[in-house]
């Protein structure tokens, strides 16, 4: 497998150096321990989001740090979690008096971190609530497993909760309105190829040429269901139909449609399956009223794509269509 | 009466025993999991065995305190506060006590409970629960039986290793591997697996004659 890297043990460093250094208005970088924070200082008794994670999914979540959006980013080794020293870190970093809602992917790693950083920030004063993001459509049972994974739709989760950050609402609502995203917004993804993580070389799971793995999580890890690999709009129904059934969309609602690339697909891929997905709403009546489509939550170099859908209210889309100015979104 | 040498003997063999292992733990973690459960384990037990040499606490509680701070702050994942947790609550258990059997049978007890706070997993779930819970019954088991420290641990080794082994035919419930469903049948667990070679670390650190 071929990389563009130095040495894979420097991968996450260089990653982040370059980053720092290509969007410097933007952001800083800062080490040991390791976070992004954005580079103005957010005004007195403002709430910071700061969000982290495993790297390999970038833009997520250091091209979301800036005006509109997080304080602060923590980025992990590449799929794993960042520690609690560094979150705490972050924590420390951003809060300036208005306290901090830390938005977590449900993932067992991610949240076992942010729990122990969390405890470590309060006992310092520092006010965290955490929000857990679980958008992902494709785990059904949640008793048997660890519960749905927080997916694409984290990024509509920071959006949207960091302009009401910035429109100067207290913890409380801004904690009330990441939940309330969360709570409307759901994905699915399908992998069409396996990633590879630098350090290990060899692709993070086995999939025929003519295979393609549904339910995918963000993570390199296999999903619930292996398919022949079908057109792109079968594909796309198959998706669209898992979100829309949970979601219980009705007829004349408003929704976001955001199609997200998993880092290997084409752009022109991805409006291929905006089309479909567009239209198939369309035809049930439901508006769609705003879209993003783009490489925001990726897996390395995974073929792949995952659909989102946010059920729309008036405050949110005032939200969504608030300023922002981060590395990878901005308007 | 285990010795502080027996807790660094200890902790140098789980750095060498998972440095050797630790393509085996990532291939296991490549079929259920994200595979990178050696490779971060590695890196968290290299930076151990560093500081270990820098600097050598001198009580078995402080060098697995030492263990749990930098297990936490150098591996991530699930695997980082797990192990930093159960470390932790092993460091807690001894403070201050001479290592016999009881103690050491209540070392492992504090490590398996604090994973099982951590990870809010029970026994079954294929987890680092199940070499962990099978080690401490088998500890317990050789405790009652009067065992001297070394036994103990032996027995503990080896309970973590079926424990381990016998996960292969769970389903997960915990963890990435659950979200595969009763594909996750017929692999075994490398959370188990590492927990095992970490116990067996332990018992071979006795075997060679660290006791009093």
């Amino acid at each position: 497998m071929k990389k563009l890297i130095n040495d894979p043990r420097d991968v996450l460093r260089e990653s982040v150096e370059g980053f720092a250094l290509a969007h410097s208005s933007i952001v800083e970088a800062h080490w040991d321990p390791t976070f992004i924070s954005q580079r103005r200082p957010l005004p007195h008794s403002t709430v910071a989001l700061v969000s982290g994670g495993g790297s390999g999914h970038e833009p997520l979540h250091g091209g979301f740090v800036g005006d509109g959006m997080l304080a602060a980013a923590v980025p992990g080794a590449m799929f794993t979690s960042p520690t609690p020293d560094q979150i705490d870190a972050a924590f420390h970093h951003a809060d300036v008096g208005g306290g901090v809602v830390a938005i977590v992917k449900n993932y067992t790693g991610d949240v076992m971190n942010f729990e122990m950083a969390v405890e470590l920030a309060q006992a310092d004063g520092i006010d965290v609530r955490t929000v857990l993001v679980n958008d992902d459509v494709a785990v059904e049972d949640s008793t048997w497993t660890a519960g749905r994974r927080g997916v694409a739709g984290t990024v509509l989760v920071e959006k949207i909760a960091g302009a009401a950050a910035a429109r100067g609402d207290d913890l409380e609502t801004v904690v009330r309105i990441a939940e309330h995203v969360n709570a409307n917004v759901r994905s699915m993804g399908v992998a069409l190829s396996a990633c590879t993580v630098p350090h290990a070389g060899v692709p993070s799971f086995d999939l025929g040429d003519d295979e393609i793995e549904l339910g995918i999580g963000i993570h390199g890890e296999p999903g619930r269901r292996r398919e022949k690999l079908s057109e792109a709009d079968t594909i796309t129904a198959t998706l669209l139909e898992a979100i829309t059934d949970d979601l219980a969309l009705a007829s004349g609602e408003q929704v976001l449609l955001f199609v997200n690339g998993m880092g290997g697909t084409p752009t022109s891929e991805l409006y291929i399956v905006y089309r479909a997905a567009a239209e198939l709403l369309s035809r049930a009546g439901v508006v769609v009223s705003r879209s993003l489509v783009g490489n925001y939550v990726t897996s390395l170099d995974m073929q792949g794509v995952s659909l989102s859908v946010l059920r729309l209210d008036d405050d949110m889309t005032s939200l969504w269509d608030a300023p922002v100015h981060t590395a990878a979104l901005r308007w | 009466m285990l010795t502080n040498q027996w807790a660094v003997k200890w902790i140098a063999g789980c750095a060498t025993s998972i440095h050797d292992h630790r393509s085996e733990l990532s291939q296991l973690d490549r079929v259920i999991g994200d595979g990178d459960h050696g490779e971060n384990l590695a890196r968290g037990f290299a930076a151990v065995a560093q500081r270990l040499q820098e600097n050598t606490p001198d009580t078995p509680a402080d060098v697995l305190r030492m263990v749990a701070t930098t297990l936490m702050s150098t591996v991530g994942g699930a695997s980082g506060p797990l192990y930093g947790t159960a470390f932790l609550r092993a460091a807690k258990a001894i403070e201050g006590r001479d290592l016999d059997s009881l103690a050491v049978v209540d070392l492992l007890t504090a490590a398996r409970d604090g994973t099982i706070f951590r990870g809010k997993a029970a026994v079954g779930e294929k987890t680092m629960v199940d070499a962990w819970a099978p080690a401490v019954d088998a500890a317990r088991e050789a405790y009652d039986q009067g065992l001297p420290p070394d036994q103990v641990l032996s027995a503990a080794a080896t309970g973590a290793a079926l424990g381990a082994r016998a996960t292969t035919i769970l389903q997960a419930r915990k963890g990435r591997a659950s979200y595969l469903g009763e594909r996750s049948v017929g692999h075994k667990d490398p959370g188990a697996t590492s927990t095992a070679l970490i116990l067996e670390a332990a018992s071979q650190a006795a075997k060679n004659g660290e006791v009093s």
